[in-house]
């Protein structure tokens, strides 16, 4: 009972002070309010498990090299933490796509027919001639920087040794030619997707 | 009537991590020890 009303302030510093057992009541305090909001974002027992673990391994380095701020908010803290390991998670998995392999396995999970079909191939071709179009209608020095950035895929070192200007000046006419190029698309309601 | 358009939360009675996860990080907090040298931070997880 007594254990209760240590405030988790005190708790911290003794834990930094090296009392384990104080890292053991905040876990017990704070441990299903931090794993029922892990799970509400991911809905998975065994992700919640992991990203609840690595959320405790991150606040006990922080804590014991030092680098923990006290302002009187451990959950809320360790709150953020847990968010930001659950958004690198979905970032982690947009990036690694996994298929599902819980019911019978199905070949078309994994392949795919990546060429475009006669519509999507004939949408591309339009887009990228509307490309073609308004990159013309650019000024002369920022649509040399933007085709050999983008077309002959050159740094902006190489560009800016060609073209004899500084980097920065390369960067400034990229981003000038990125600005006027929205600005035509705009202007002529040119839709580039597909 | 009222329509609910929220669908319900999941009602999982124990929300809360599994014992061994809670351990592993018990023992992970002991194991891990910080040096320090000349301003320096060393970790080490002395198992």
């Amino acid at each position: 009972m007594k254990k209760e009303l240590i405030q988790d302030a005190e708790l911290v510093s003794n834990y930094i002070k090296g009392d384990e057992s104080a890292l053991s009541i905040l876990i017990g305090r704070h441990k299903q309010k931090i794993y029922s909001f892990i799970y509400s974002k991911v809905y998975d027992r065994d992700i919640t498990e992991d990203v609840f673990q690595d959320t405790f391994i991150k606040v006990i380095r922080t804590l014991k090299l030092g680098k923990y701020n006290e302002e009187g908010k451990f959950l809320p803290w360790v709150m953020r933490i847990a968010h930001n390991l659950v958004i690198d998670h979905f970032r982690k998995n947009s990036r690694m796509p996994k298929f599902d392999n819980a019911g019978e396995f199905s070949i078309f999970s994994v392949l795919s027919d990546s060429s475009l079909n006669a519509e999507k191939s004939m949408i591309k071709d339009q887009v990228e001639c509307d490309v073609r179009r308004v990159i013309e209608e650019l000024p002369e020095d920022q649509k040399k920087v933007l085709m050999m950035r983008i077309y002959q895929d050159m740094s902006f070192k190489e560009i800016s040794e060609r073209t004899g200007v500084s980097i920065n000046t390369a960067l400034g006419r990229m981003r000038y030619a990125l600005i006027n190029m929205r600005k035509v698309i705009e202007q002529n309601n040119i839709v580039l997707t597909n | 009537m009222a329509k609910i358009y929220s669908s319900a939360s999941p009602k999982n009675g124990n929300l809360k991590p599994k014992d061994e996860t809670v351990s592993f990080l018990l023992n992970y907090s002991k194991a891990l020890s910080v040096i320090n040298y000349n301003k320096l931070k060393f970790e080490a997880l002395l198992n």
